[in-house]
């Protein structure tokens, strides 16, 4: 596709497709769900555990990551690897917290130990890892969590709770932010890698609107985390956190494949199709120019965020290191949600079967995929959260507190 | 089908586009609008509006090369592509510069994809700094390449086109005419005998308009085939009318953004209320998708001819519902001071909303872009 590719980055790309066409699992007997996010299984688990450990050892995981820390040692390579990833339509990654924010996090602000200790086991997905930042009482407004951490000799207590923790049930470890100051807000975090299977941990599922678990509460109580356990300073937490959060919002360049659910391309030529087989009044919704327009629609923002990932690599195009990359979670949420609101639409009263209705669609996975679109417009920063910080970021407007 | 991942965008592109911006900085051609058009404001009173343009900066744009800037070496151009071409467009744009340059562009990419002789020998005209526009509407303003109201036999036109940009600023025209059904392209100098002009008041004032009669013109035709070139050229024509939109729009973003910092109500910079805030965002999101679409199909235009009109047809849609949204919240957002014939917010709103029409709007464009699924 790219002409200005390397004779190696072509090398390594036919190499990764190649790879992949070979082993590419076969699908499971019940189908994955959408998204990473919503395993629950364990046959699932394992299933995607192995496709990890195979990726990894294949050199598709961890391609630029430097060897002594159990990477492949490449340079830009793991672009081409999760390009081709996706493009082979493969399964997604189940570690993706530890991949997506708990690797990069480790190599800006680990210790020499911490990243030869915990990054293998992460690339491998031998070792889940899960997040610990919202609270009950801390959701967009993050930095006024409440869970504790107090010094005890070379250890720290932590007591609190976490919510919406996704992959807790399956996690041995936890991004952990802790208060260690009341009295000072920003600089009174810090974060720990917190150990899921210590004494004091109790995972509870949570059910969302969609009828799944997947994510969970986490309840901390007197739970002991050693100090060298601690990323980087006392009180230095919010900022470690902020870069791990730029990860999660598609800024971070990352190291696997941080895609973990299918693509927006996939979807909207899914809902093409379905406009082209599904009637009203005798017609196809296609031969509709209100559906024709509506579609086209969602097309074109779809083909905009290819370019604007595309623009990223002209610099001088993009006005602000930032400015592309900051959007990236906001518009593909949002366009995610009206992706799957159209095809309910499209589908009229056959939007109202759900899974396990022998005549729902596609076994009810729009209605399902529609409800779950909600987590990406709501976690990890709010589509409101995102619009303060781009207005404030990167058009210097009025920091809204 | 390979396509440059950096769009074809390199060092040249980013040069000639940054001193694009510092001359059209440096000209100011709002200020030089301002004092033309003083005395017209009043639609009902005020004095008829000329459209005004700085001739001496128009020479120095010649004397730069931009006029030669897409024509072929062959004809004494530089020979430059589209993604080269809309990098200056969106300067134009974001200047909101009264100029006929890129009807100018739009005309030298038609000439290119006929080829012929006497096309190349206009498009050596073009280069040493003839301006043209293109004259390829009828009476309805219909968006189809062969929708023109111009007859032609034993080589005379006859019959009117409407909408022509530029009319004022430019020295001749890329005339599209029926010849018993059949659609032709022909150059025209407009000083030649039985050309009339009749100008248009219109509501963009960094533009003009109006239609033009021919009687008996004699005319060089400069393609046979008009219809097919008009569409092979129609992905240019598009983008570049879409760059501009992505520089005006750029503009108005900024300008809304940098007035929400310094107005302030309620003891606040307004830019502080999320009501305020997060339209300015979804401006510069809006905004942001149109410029990656923009050079994304100039780039398809140049390398990848069998994706270009899907290309372009997606990048004026964009650019229209952009130029639609950012004009409407940076009026609303400036408030009473937007509202006002004195604050250059009006001035933007007006040009974007002119080119969203230009060549047909985001539904029209969907529409079109259809018929390629």
């Amino acid at each position: 596709m790219a002409s200005t590719e390397t004779t190696e980055q072509r090398e390594f790309r036919e190499y990764c497709s190649a790879w992949l066409i070979e082993h590419k699992p076969p699908p499971t007997k019940i189908p994955l769900p959408q998204a990473a996010y919503e395993v629950t299984s364990e046959d699932h688990r394992s299933y995607l555990v192995d496709w990890q450990a195979k990726c990894y050892e294949a050199g598709l995981i961890a391609t630029d990551v430097p060897k002594e820390y159990g990477g492949h040692g490449h340079d830009h390579f793991q672009q081409i690897a999760s390009t081709e990833v996706r493009r082979a339509n493969a399964p997604y990654f189940i570690n993706w917290i530890g991949l997506g924010m708990a690797a990069p996090t480790l190599l800006a602000h680990g210790t020499e130990e911490q990243r030869k200790t915990f990054l293998p086991p992460i690339f491998s997905g031998e070792e889940i890892w899960c997040q610990g930042f919202s609270e009950p009482g801390a959701g967009s407004d993050l930095v006024s969590l409440q869970t504790s951490a107090v010094k005890d000799g070379d250890n720290w207590v932590v007591n609190g709770s976490k919510v919406w923790t996704s992959l807790g049930h399956f996690a041995k470890w936890m991004l952990l932010l802790a208060r260690t100051d009341k009295n000072d807000r920003y600089n009174g975090i810090t974060y720990f890698i917190g150990p899921m299977e210590a004494q004091g941990v109790t995972v509870q599922p949570i059910h969302k609107m969609t009828g799944e678990s997947g994510f969970n509460e986490v309840f901390l109580e007197d739970v002991v985390v050693p100090d060298h356990y601690r990323i980087d300073e006392v009180g230095k937490g919010w900022q470690v956190a902020m870069s791990t959060l730029t990860n999660e919002r598609g800024a971070g360049t990352g190291v696997g494949a941080i895609a973990n659910s299918e693509s927006p391309f996939a979807a909207i030529e899914q809902l093409i199709a379905l406009a082209k087989r599904e009637k009203r009044n005798g017609r196809t919704l296609w031969e509709d120019p209100v559906w024709r327009d509506k579609l086209i629609k969602l097309y074109e923002r779809t083909e905009a965020a290819t370019q604007n990932f595309r623009r990223l690599g002209v610099k001088e195009l993009n006005g602000g290191a930032m400015r592309i990359p900051l959007q990236g979670k906001l518009t593909g949420s949002e366009l995610g949600q009206a992706l799957h609101q159209t095809a309910l639409s499209m589908l009229g009263m056959k939007s109202s079967l759900y899974i396990g209705d022998p005549n729902a669609e596609e076994d009810g996975r729009w209605a399902l995929g529609y409800m779950n679109t909600y987590t990406g417009t709501i976690s990890g920063g709010s589509s409101e959260i995102q619009r303060n910080i781009l207005g404030e970021r990167v058009l210097g407007l009025p920091k809204t507190k | 089908m390979a396509q440059p991942k950096d769009f074809g965008y390199g060092e040249e592109q980013e040069m000639l586009k940054d001193s694009a911006r510092r001359f059209m900085e440096d000209k100011q051609p709002l200020l030089a609008l301002r004092a033309s058009i003083k005395g017209t404001e009043d639609p009902y009173f005020g004095e008829s509006r000329t459209g005004s343009y700085d001739k001496a900066v128009w020479n120095e744009m010649i004397g730069l090369g931009w006029t030669a800037l897409a024509v072929p070496e062959a004809a004494g151009g530089v020979g430059m592509n589209l993604v080269t071409a809309i990098a200056v467009a969106e300067e134009v744009g974001r200047a909101g510069m009264p100029t006929p340059l890129t009807s100018t562009l739009q005309s030298t990419f038609v000439l290119r994809e006929s080829g012929t002789d006497s096309a190349m020998s206009w498009l050596s005209k073009i280069a040493e700094g003839t301006s043209m526009a293109l004259a390829i509407y009828g009476e309805d303003g219909s968006l189809e390449a062969d929708s023109t109201d111009i007859t032609v036999s034993n080589g005379k036109l006859n019959g009117t086109s409407w909408y022509v940009q530029d009319l004022q600023k430019i020295d001749s025209l890329l005339v599209a005419a029926k010849d018993e059904g059949a659609v032709k392209l022909y150059c025209v100098d407009l000083k030649v005998s039985g050309v009339d002009l009749q100008f248009d008041r219109i509501v963009d004032l960094t533009r003009d308009q109006g239609r033009v009669t021919f009687n008996d013109v004699s005319a060089e035709c400069v393609c046979e085939d008009g219809a097919s070139t008009l569409q092979k050229a129609m992905p240019a024509l598009l983008t570049l009318i879409s760059a501009d939109i992505a520089g005006g729009c750029e503009w108005l973003l900024q300008a809304t953004a940098e007035y929400a910092k310094v107005r302030t109500q309620f003891d606040r910079p307004i830019g502080f209320f999320q009501a305020v805030k997060h339209p300015i965002v979804n401006m510069m999101i809006l905004g942001d998708q149109t410029r990656s679409l923009v050079y994304a199909a100039a780039c398809a235009y140049d390398t990848d001819p069998d994706n270009s009109h899907k290309a372009a047809h997606l990048a004026k849609s964009s650019a229209s519902d952009t130029a639609e949204f950012c004009a409407n919240r940076a009026t609303q957002l400036h408030g009473g001071i937007g509202f006002t014939w004195e604050h250059d917010v009006q001035i933007y709103h007006k040009r974007v909303m002119h080119s969203q029409q230009l060549f047909g709007d985001g539904i029209w464009q969907r529409e079109k872009a259809a018929t390629y699924f």
